[in-house]
């Protein structure tokens, strides 16, 4: 967008809305909700300290443990259900009943079987994650050129090389894409994990500070988690971006 | 079989030869009790309307597909599946969208477990052998259909195989690119000692770069006629379309297939 002649870098509405947010925080209509510049002292108070940075921690540790094990099942599974008729047939239903499934309903289920730690919370963040990244897959593969798969058969491909030299670059634009939309789901279903179990990582935090009305600590955790995500997503998009180049062309 | 192929004592003997092939899609009979001769040596033309079954026919002689009944043999051994002996030119060029021409051209090589430095070095030659040095670090996006198509030659030459099918292989590039192919395809032809096997629907086309031309009728199909034009091979390519001889043929040719159009 552009005003008086200067173009404005993407998001600058960002810039009017924390204006908003920071008038009705002075105006004092609600104690739920305080000035932003409030929220950031806050954050900035709050960021060198001892159970922040163990939040922060052991949540990064969930997610990625999460998120790595939902991609490393994930893409294997979903080129071998694109693949081979009987998986496909064998699964699908099971991965599509998880995707629409309310998984948070599952927690409690999860922390009973895993106890009430971090491999709760890392499951639950893998299972938000891996249905999409399956289907995803799956999809990018039943999409690939009869006639690729042909060439690699008659140069003589061994099925490893068909897998990792054709499969996986044909399908990967598609790959890419489930896996954005997988860490955004991943995102929820570790914070989801938390809350439920809320005494591990920001779930603990979040009890302490709601517990106490620390409204503006509570936001300042909030804002740290929605931009993680957002540069999460927006890291993965430019991958994907990267690669579509060829996808287009395909 | 009518036709001067078995008069003709001058013809090779075989590298690839089908005998009694069948195939069904369920249904559909594509290929019904189909034999011939691949002459060693020398290209052979698999010319029909669209639909008879000839990349059916090229893709069980390349092990890409079982035959319903029959086999086909390979310098004499039954083809089982995909062998080193045979390579393929895909019509619509089947190249990696990711890699570059040298990675795609050398590609079968990879394949096969050749190192690195090695498999370039031959692609290097076979790119510049296809008339496209200077683009090898360039990706088939950024190619017209021409030189897509020159990859996938050179990509099936590289590997070195006794015997190249080619599934319409000009189809898909324009009139005057597809002129140049077929003098480049008579040069390879005499050059390389290797069995080319071509598929076109071009009466024009077949004539001009066969030595067999092996005409094919509708479903369920099998072989009409072979015709060997006799003198065009030793002819300089610029006169082969004036030739009498060409000229006989495409016509005899267009005689006996113009009953099967409509
Ligand atoms: N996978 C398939 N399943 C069912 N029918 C097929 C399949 N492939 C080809 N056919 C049918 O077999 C016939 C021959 O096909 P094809 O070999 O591709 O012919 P051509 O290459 O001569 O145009 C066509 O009628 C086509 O519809
Ligand atoms: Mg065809």
């Amino acid at each position: 967008m552009r005003v008086l002649g200067f173009r404005l870098p993407g998001m600058s509405s960002l810039i009017l809305w924390g204006l908003v947010w920071e008038a009705v925080g002075r105006s004092g209509l609600t104690f739920f909700l305080p000035p932003l510049s409030e929220v950031f002292a806050t954050f900035f108070a709050i960021v060198g300290t001892a159970p922040f940075q163990k939040a922060l921690s052991e949540t990064a540790q969930a997610f990625l443990a999460g998120v790595f094990s939902a991609v490393a099942i994930g893409i294997p599974v979903g080129i071998l259900m694109g693949k081979n008729r009987l998986v496909d047939e064998l699964l699908l239903p099971w991965v599509n009943i998880f995707l629409s499934a309310p998984l948070t309903a599952l927690v409690p289920v999860l922390m009973v079987l895993f106890g009430f730690g971090l491999k709760s919370i890392i499951i639950t963040t893998g299972l938000f994650a891996v249905w999409i990244i399956i289907l995803n897959a799956r999809a990018g593969v039943m999409q690939i050129n009869r006639s690729l798969v042909e060439m690699a058969r008659c140069f003589g491909a061994t099925p490893w090389a068909a897998f990792s030299k054709v499969y996986f670059w044909a399908a990967l634009p598609e790959i890419l894409g489930g896996v954005r939309i997988g860490v955004i789901r991943a995102v929820k279903g570790v914070i989801i994990g938390q809350l439920l179990i809320s005494i591990v990582g920001f779930g603990a935090l979040f009890e302490l500070y709601s517990a106490n009305f620390l409204m503006s600590h509570f936001w300042a955790v909030l804002v740290v988690l929605f931009a993680l995500a957002f540069a999460v997503s927006e890291a993965l998009a430019a991958l994907e971006r990267r690669v579509s180049f060829y996808a287009a062309k395909r | 079989m009518r036709g001067d192929a078995g008069a003709d004592a001058t013809v090779p003997a075989a590298a690839v030869s089908a005998r009694n092939v069948s195939k069904n899609y369920g249904e559909v009979e594509a290929l019904r009790d189909l034999s011939l001769d691949f002459p060693r040596g020398q290209l052979t033309s698999l010319l029909g309307p669209s639909g008879c079954g000839k990349t059916t026919l090229l893709k069980i002689i390349a092990g890409l597909l079982e035959p319903t009944a029959g086999e086909v043999e390979v310098n004499g051994r039954p083809v089982t599946g995909p062998g080193p002996d045979r390579s393929f030119v895909f019509q619509d060029f089947a190249l990696l969208p990711w890699a570059s021409v040298l990675r795609n051209v050398a590609f079968g090589l990879e394949l096969r477990g050749v190192a690195m430095s090695e498999r370039e070095a031959i692609a290097e030659k076979y790119i510049r052998n296809v008339g496209l040095a200077g683009f090898e670090k360039s990706y088939p996006h950024e190619l017209s259909g021409g030189m897509r198509q020159r990859v996938g030659l050179a990509r099936a030459l590289a590997v070195d195989s006794e015997v190249l099918l080619m599934d319409e292989p000009f189809s898909a590039v324009d009139e005057q690119t597809r002129r140049k192919f077929q003098e480049d395809l008579l040069g390879l032809v005499a050059g390389e000692n290797k069995t080319f096997l071509f598929v076109t629907h071009s009466i024009e086309e077949a004539v001009y770069v066969s030595d067999q031309v092996a005409i094919l009728l509708p479903r369920p199909s099998r072989v009409s006629e072979v015709i060997r034009p006799r003198g065009l091979r030793t002819k300089n390519v610029d006169d082969i379309r004036r030739d009498p001889e060409y000229l006989d043929i495409v016509d005899r040719i267009w005689a006996s297939l113009r009953s099967y159009v409509e």
